[in-house]
């Protein structure tokens, strides 16, 4: 009897992966098709980019056809995929390296600064929803809302300025663009590309604290966007939960206040709050587009930037189909934590 | 403080007016309610907004900030709990009362396992190790004739059935020892069979701890079987207060024109009687 | 206001709020001004409100409102600070900086609008057709959907104006392809909790086809949580047009978008700061006036702030 039921959860657990599969499938194929298009729309003959225009006839139709370019599009497309998958995302014009090693190199910058701001993000953000939907109208809860309000208004390349300005031009208490000090660079071995990590690892505590330094201004930037999303969202879900019957239940029981609010009312925030800061990562990474330009912080958005002002359409590309994977994972991820900790999903 | 003998009742009230403040301008929602209780079963009846619910909550002081009370009394056991502050409700409530709700599908908290939560209940009132609270618990949940209760207290609200769910509420309420329990429409969100269950271990339970409860319905007959006492209740006022007993023999109007509402199977009539409101009855 | 003016108010007033209407009309005008007093109460909105109706007016009568021409430069006059004659100073080329955001207006408005009318339209569009027909092809257009969703919008759109070059069309196009996929998510969520209802059946029963049903009457119903997402996401298209602005990929210089007037006076932030101060302001006000008005609209129209 036992053998029949486990038998069909199986299956239907089996099911619901294959389901998942295939949205993640589908959806990165779909990425692949549009990053493939953007390719294709470019009104650059990318021939002529490759054998000027001056090449004879001929050469032009062996170049042709050596990028493949004869054949038709769908194939065009197959080919890009295995390449893709491959990992071969094709060389950058501008640094002459493959357009992956590039990636893997800026990367661990982006993912360092995205980290810090939202662990800041959260620190501040959860407990300011919290406080703002307990005390509804008060002042914090006025703060809280119009600083959320501005968040999301302000440039954010402009406030970037307008913090290096007062804090570097005008205080000199933080220092300017840039990771690190110049003379400090190259000097510890990346091994996560992390530097804060890096530099504790290697034992070298000036560097640290250099790097600390260096990442506190677009850091805090990215944390302010951040903290606006997760107070909102953290205080639209407790003044949903503080509505409920079972928090009557907690207070008729004679539970204190504080435990009703931050064990049983934020505890049912809980779940979809992971949801929100996972989001709120990924949404980080478009943040650094603007924020490593303004900071030149060597990231992965200060790649595509630079990319995009040369054309470089390889590693425009790949690095768009490199952010809108990781995006796209987080998403996906955010959901199955959803499910893995709702004890109603299961 | 408590200063209770056998003659002084349990629950005093006298005079409770409640408003809530409105766009429209104030609405009241108590009118002059007045009544006190013993260790007795107390019966509340009356339709959709009766102001049933709210002279429960109003006891408890677990009324939406916004709302304005005044009485000339409420007592508890010697506790004036019209002027107690925050504090002394939180020693109040649980320990001395406390509230079963209509609906254990929202009235528990549903990322807490059932067993943790009827745990807090004994923990909050009791210094004692989690394991102590665990055993009070599984007995708890026997006292409820749950059968396989150290199962039970690992089950989250959304995997027990109503009955079951209920029955949790009551441990939870009851475990602190509370002298009066207040059960807001308990069994109406239940199955008839279940409710029958339901009733008749509220009624063992609160027959052999010597408490007071106040059970408020729409079901008139429920009410009747079940109290001692019955309070009617319509637009916030009380309508008539008398005994389980004399309920159907009621010469006020509203009452008797609630009996004569109820269907009776052993009857045969033609025409089934509706409410004929009368203003006069919201008169002050 | 006089006593026979007073008078008149209240009686309309007592007309509007009647618990009893005499007529559909009655009752429906009677909702309608329940709400706008809603809305009246809420006075960040209210100034949300006028600051948009400001940012029009600025942009329709912009060659009578600036002072100067705002692509004039002035070499002599560089870098000059705030002052009674250039309210706003003047930038690195001598140019008026109170102009030159005056006429931004224009290419702000002009950005905001066309992106609403592309946008929003192919969103509605494709969200009531997946939600109402169901089946594959709803699975279909929500594929396409998700896609779209799962790139961040400004980098989507960096990559699009890389492919086709920069200018303010180019600009338009690629941000107008990022911001359909929520409201085609919102309009396909209210359809199918729409198609389901009774009244439908009724229409149906009475032999609409589905093209009818879905623009007569699914469509105007999922009008209001549209209109409230769109005004909020008037405010981010702002941001992300400053950006593209900002990265040298919107409106081409010498015109006077606000992101580029950022980008082009970084270098001289340090004692000129005017030049980047004002133009970020400008972006910033018109921004969070959107967002004001987004959220007082919300109020008013979705209350259970489902999206």
């Amino acid at each position: 009897m036992s053998k029949i039921r486990l038998n069909v959860r199986l299956t239907k657990k089996l099911k619901s992966m294959l389901r998942l599969f295939i949205i993640v499938a589908t959806t990165f194929l779909g990425l692949l098709l549009v990053t493939f298009l953007i390719g294709r729309v470019v009104p650059i003959d990318p021939v002529l980019a490759v054998v000027g225009d001056k090449a004879s006839a001929e050469v032009y139709e062996r170049a042709r056809q050596e990028l493949g370019l004869h054949l038709p599009i769908y194939q065009q497309f197959w080919i890009y995929i295995v390449k893709i998958l491959k990992g071969d995302f094709g060389k950058s014009v501008l640094t002459a390296n493959l357009v992956l090693d590039d990636i893997i190199r800026v990367f661990p910058a982006t993912f360092e600064l995205a980290i810090v701001a939202t662990f800041i993000g959260v620190i501040t953000g959860i407990p300011l929803g919290v406080i703002s939907a307990v005390k509804r109208g008060s002042w914090i809860d006025q703060v809280t809302r119009v600083g959320g309000l501005f968040g999301y208004s302000l440039p954010i390349f402009w406030l970037g300025l307008m913090g290096l300005m007062f804090f570097y031009a005008k205080l000199g208490i933080l220092p300017g663009p840039g990771r690190i000090d110049v003379f400090y660079e190259g000097i510890i071995e990346p091994v996560t590309g992390v530097i804060l990590v890096d530099s504790l690892l290697a034992g070298e505590v000036d560097i640290f604290y250099n790097a600390l330094y260096h990442i506190i201004l677009p850091a805090l930037l990215l944390a302010y966007y951040s903290l606006a999303y997760i107070s909102r969202m953290t205080r639209s879900f407790m003044l949903e939960q503080l509505r409920q019957e079972y928090i009557l239940t907690a207070r008729v029981k004679g539970v204190p206040e504080w435990k009703v609010i931050w064990k049983h009312a934020l505890g049912n925030c809980a779940i979809p709050l992971i949801t929100v800061v996972a989001l709120s990562f990924a949404n980080l990474l478009e943040g650094s587009v603007l924020t490593e330009t303004v900071f030149s912080w060597p990231g992965l958005g200060l790649y595509l930037t630079r990319s995009l002002l040369n054309a470089d359409m390889n590693a425009v590309l790949g690095a768009t189909l490199v952010v809108g994977t990781i995006f796209l994972t987080f998403n996906l991820f955010s959901d199955f934590l959803y499910r893995v900790f709702d004890p109603r999903a299961r | 403080m408590t200063t209770q003998n056998a003659d002084t009742p349990l629950l005093e009230v006298a005079d409770l007016n409640i408003t809530f403040p409105s766009p429209k301008g104030d609405t009241q929602a108590l009118h002059h309610v007045s009544f006190s209780m013993g260790r007795q079963k107390l019966g509340i009846v009356g339709e959709s907004g009766s102001g049933k619910s709210i002279t429960g909550r109003a006891i408890l002081k677990l009324l939406p900030s916004t709302a304005k009370i005044d009485a000339k009394k409420i007592v508890f056991n010697g506790i004036d709990i019209q002027n107690a502050t925050e504090k002394e409700m939180r020693q109040v409530r649980g320990r001395q009362i406390a509230m079963v709700m209509q609906d254990p599908k929202y009235s528990l908290n549903p990322v807490m396992k059932v067993g943790d939560q009827i745990a807090e209940a004994f923990l909050t009132h009791t210094r004692a190790s989690r394991k102590l609270a665990r055993d009070a618990t599984i007995t708890m949940l026997k006292a409820v004739r749950i059968r396989n209760p150290e199962r039970v207290y690992h089950l989250y609200p959304h995997e027990v059935s109503g009955g079951m769910g209920q029955r949790i509420m009551i441990a939870m309420m009851l475990i602190p020892k509370p002298k009066l329990l207040i059960a807001d429409e308990p069994t109406s969100a239940l199955d008839v069979t279940v409710q029958l269950q339901v009733m008749a271990i509220l009624d063992d339970l609160v027959t052999d701890r010597g408490m007071g409860l106040i059970f408020i319905s729409h079901d008139l007959n429920l009410v009747a079987s079940f109290c001692d006492q019955v309070i009617i209740m319509y637009g916030g006022r009380i309508m008539e207060i008398c005994e389980a007993k004399t309920l159907h023999n009621s010469t006020h109007p509203y009452t008797k024109g609630l009996i004569n509402c109820l269907p009776d199977i052993t009857q045969s009539i033609d025409f089934l009687p509706t409410l004929e409101r009368d203003e006069v009855w919201l008169k002050d | 206001m006089s006593y026979g003016v007073k008078q008149k108010y209240h009686a309309m007033q007592a007309w509007f709020l009647t618990d009893t209407p005499a007529s559909a009309f009655q009752a429906k005008a009677g909702h309608v001004y329940t709400r706008l007093l809603v809305f009246k109460s809420n006075q960040l909105a209210i100034l949300g409100l006028l600051i948009v109706v400001m940012l029009l007016v600025t942009a329709l009568f912009a060659p009578l409102i600036a002072p100067y021409d705002p692509l004039a430069t002035d070499l002599a006059n560089r870098l000059q600070p705030l002052s009674s004659e250039h309210w706003f100073g003047t930038d690195e080329m001598g140019r008026d900086i109170f102009s030159r955001i005056i006429w931004g207006a224009r290419l702000t408005l002009y950005v905001v609008g066309l992106v609403a009318i592309i946008a929003a339209p192919v969103g509605i569009l494709v969200g009531t057709i997946a939600g109402y027909h169901g089946g594959w092809l709803d699975t279909v257009l929500m594929r396409i959907t998700d896609i779209f969703l799962a790139f961040p919008k400004l980098i989507l759109a960096l990559a699009f104006v890389a492919a086709l070059g920069p200018g303010i069309e180019n600009a338009i196009i690629a941000i107008s392809i990022t911001s359909w996929p929520p409201y085609a998510r919102i309009a396909r969520a209210e359809t199918i909790t729409i198609r389901n209802s009774v009244f439908i059946d009724a229409i149906r029963v009475q032999g609409a086809g589905p093209l009818r049903i879905v623009i007569r009457h699914i469509m105007p119903l999922c009008l209001s949580s549209l209109i409230v997402r769109v005004t909020l996401d008037m405010a981010g298209i702002i941001l992300t047009a400053a950006g593209l602005g900002f990265l040298g990929l919107g409106a081409q210089p010498p015109s006077p978008e606000w992101g580029a007037m950022t980008s082009s006076g970084r270098s001289y932030i340090l004692d000129h700061w005017w030049l980047i101060t004002m133009p970020g302001l400008a972006i910033f006000v018109v921004s969070l006036a959107f967002n004001l008005l987004g959220d007082g609209l919300r109020e008013v129209l979705d209350p259970k702030g489902e999206n």
